[in-house]
């Protein structure tokens, strides 16, 4: 990606060039990504839009101000000795992609419109919904997140515990083992129209079917974690004196800890989609209940600026996870982090 | 080895008296006996071998005296008292390490301590196992960093930091390299000369059970019945090449029935 400037007659091995010169060129795919972004500044402010937009400036300026920054970060290896983080250098292709994608959008929408409105909106329209109606969805954001929030941890917390009790307890396995194979499989969402008489709230109910949701797979995969710890692990703290509490919490649930990441990424997965499901069936905020409404008035532009939030959210969600899991099960793997 | 569990007492090992155990187990509503009638007793401060082939019984004899299971039949007693469960002054070093992967070198030889809730009282034990095993330096590292030598090490300090009346070692050095594996022989032997702690020893290799013993009790095939108890009358350290081992060597292997090709 880096451009040394090694035309093929003059690079003999011995007048190699160390390794830091040879890297001091300019960021050519950079550059060639500020000018996508230039050129979609141009079509979105220079070509007319077909209906009036309000934010047509407001996004051409950003596409031409991330141009420019492209632009600056590109030649500033050469002239003021900056180094390009490797994690940048690494999105300079999808930088070039994203330009040349909205380019497209803008033309088959607000400047062409061979895409039907108002089913397809365009990126001004988008852009617009962020900026006059941030107010409304960053509460359904925060209500959403309250909600999952609840839900999802009364769930972990419940399925850890029964998954660690039917593990470990034969007593417990005996009556617990059918009822979760009969009732574990159902999608929460089934119970909704139960869940939303039996219980005083709609919050409360949708936090019910959440922890449901979640509570499965965590349950499933702790006990398949406990029932699968190495037998030996067993032998050689009894051995040594270990009681049964000591057993339980410092031999089988440390080493079921792998399988019951596993339960709460997929419980995570689930929770998901039983959010939405509820806020749009009975719960009044949150980001499902702001997609029903966006839908319910056509407006499709707010719908998927939701959508885009909200997976902005769960994929932020399950990376929140999966730094708690390196950080947890760093004996797992072949590096150690400090 | 420089000793800091070092510390010769004449009562630290255990007196072991195995009392015509017989011992089966039941597979698929089958009954298959393990033990047929076995009597052993085994005096303070003894290494005793037990050589057999292989998948006669005598890991299940060794899980026996260490209380991990009851014989069918038959009486157990260390120092008199009847064995019925696991007790951390007999401690048992497996073929495998067995190292609980998520805790460090160091926090796997606190294990025991830590089981009885002694660690904050006698947490200098550790440091004293770890530097008995030459391994302090590695005290952070954990277990799937460690070759297959220095984790059975680690096993071994984790049994040690027990001050145990008797170790009883399952094959432990069943699956390392075999230049290791005669390191580890000696460093055992020096370690249980100045310690004087009770040791079962249970192995399939003839030499080692020779080299490292004061008797070596040959069993029969499964059900595993005594067959014969040799005393090995030489004086620590021993000598690989010494003729008396091979002579012993010789008279073991006819009882196996495998001095054909001698």
């Amino acid at each position: 990606m880096s451009s040394a400037s090694l035309t093929p007659g003059e690079a003999s091995l011995a007048d190699f060039p160390p390794l830091h010169e040879a890297r001091a060129g300019f960021w050519l795919i950079g550059l060639v990504a500020a000018a996508a972004w230039f050129g979609a500044a141009m079509v979105i402010g220079g070509l007319p839009d077909i209906d009036d937009f309000e934010r047509t400036d407001l996004l051409a300026r950003l596409a031409s101000g991330l141009a420019g920054l492209l632009f600056v970060v590109s030649v500033g290896e050469r002239v003021i000795r900056f180094t390009i983080p490797a994690k940048l250098r690494k999105t300079g292709p999808w930088l070039l992609f994203l330009a040349l994608a909205l380019t497209a959008w803008e033309l088959v929408t607000a400047k062409f419109m061979i895409l039907p409105r108002p089913f397809f909106a365009s990126p001004q329209a988008l852009l617009e919904v962020f900026t006059d109606d941030y107010e409304r969805l960053g509460d359904s954001v925060w209500n959403s997140v309250r909600l999952l929030a609840g839900g999802y941890v009364i769930g972990a917390v419940a399925g850890f515990a029964f998954g660690v009790a039917i593990g470990w307890s034969r007593a417990v396995g005996y009556w617990a083992h059918p009822v979760l194979r009969l009732v574990g499989p159902l999608p929460a969402t089934a119970w909704l129209p139960i869940a939303f008489f039996a219980f005083p709230s709609s919050h409360s109910a949708s936090t019910f079917l959440i922890a449901l949701a979640t509570g499965f797979p965590v349950t499933v995969l702790t006990w398949s974690g406990v029932a699968g710890v190495n037998k030996a692990f067993y032998d050689v703290a009894r051995t040594m004196g270990a009681s049964q509490r000591f057993l339980v919490l410092k031999v089988a649930i440390p080493a079921a800890m792998p399988s019951v990441f596993v339960g709460l990424f997929m419980g995570l997965g689930a929770s998901f989609s039983v959010l939405v499901v509820a806020e749009m069936m009975g719960v009044k905020s949150g980001l499902g209940w702001y997609l029903q409404w966006a839908q319910g008035w056509a407006a499709y532009g707010n719908m998927y600026a939701a959508l885009m939030v909200m997976a902005l959210m769960c994929t932020g969600l399950i990376t929140l996870l999966f730094r708690l899991r390196d950080r947890l099960l760093a004996w797992q793997k072949g590096l150690v982090q400090w | 080895m420089v000793g800091a569990l070092a510390h010769v007492q004449a009562d630290a090992g255990a007196v072991i008296d195995v009392h015509d155990v017989s011992h089966r187990f039941d597979l698929d509503g089958k009954s298959l006996p393990v033990l047929n009638r076995v009597s052993l007793r085994i005096e303070p401060g003894e290494l005793v071998s037990l050589l057999g082939p292989s998948g006669c019984g005598k890991s299940t004899l060794l899980r026996l005296v260490a209380g991990l299971e009851t014989p069918t039949v038959g009486t157990i007693t260390a120092d008199g008292a009847l064995v019925t469960r696991p007790d951390p002054s007999r401690v048992v070093m497996f073929q495998d390490p067995t190292l609980y992967p998520w805790r460090t070198v160091r926090a796997n030889v606190s294990l025991g301590l830590e089981a009885r809730g002694l660690l904050r009282r006698q947490v200098h034990r550790v440091d004293e196992a770890l530097q008995l095993v030459g391994l302090t330096q590695f005290a952070t590292a954990y277990p799937h960093q460690l070759s297959g030598g220095m984790a059975q090490r680690v096993s071994l300090a984790r049994a040690l930091v027990n001050d145990p009346r008797l170790l009883l070692l399952d094959e432990p050095l069943g699956k390392l390299d075999s230049m290791t594996r005669m390191t580890m022989q000696q460093e055992l032997v020096a370690l249980w000369q100045r310690t004087g702690f009770t040791s079962l020893l249970v192995t399939h290799d003839v030499e080692e059970a020779l080299f490292m013993s004061n008797r070596v009790i040959v069993l029969s095939d499964r059900p595993a019945a005594i067959r014969a108890d040799v005393v090995v009358d030489l004086p620590f350290p021993r000598h690989r090449g010494d003729p008396r081992l091979a002579e012993l060597r010789r008279e073991i292997l006819g009882l196996l029935g495998l001095d054909a090709d001698w």
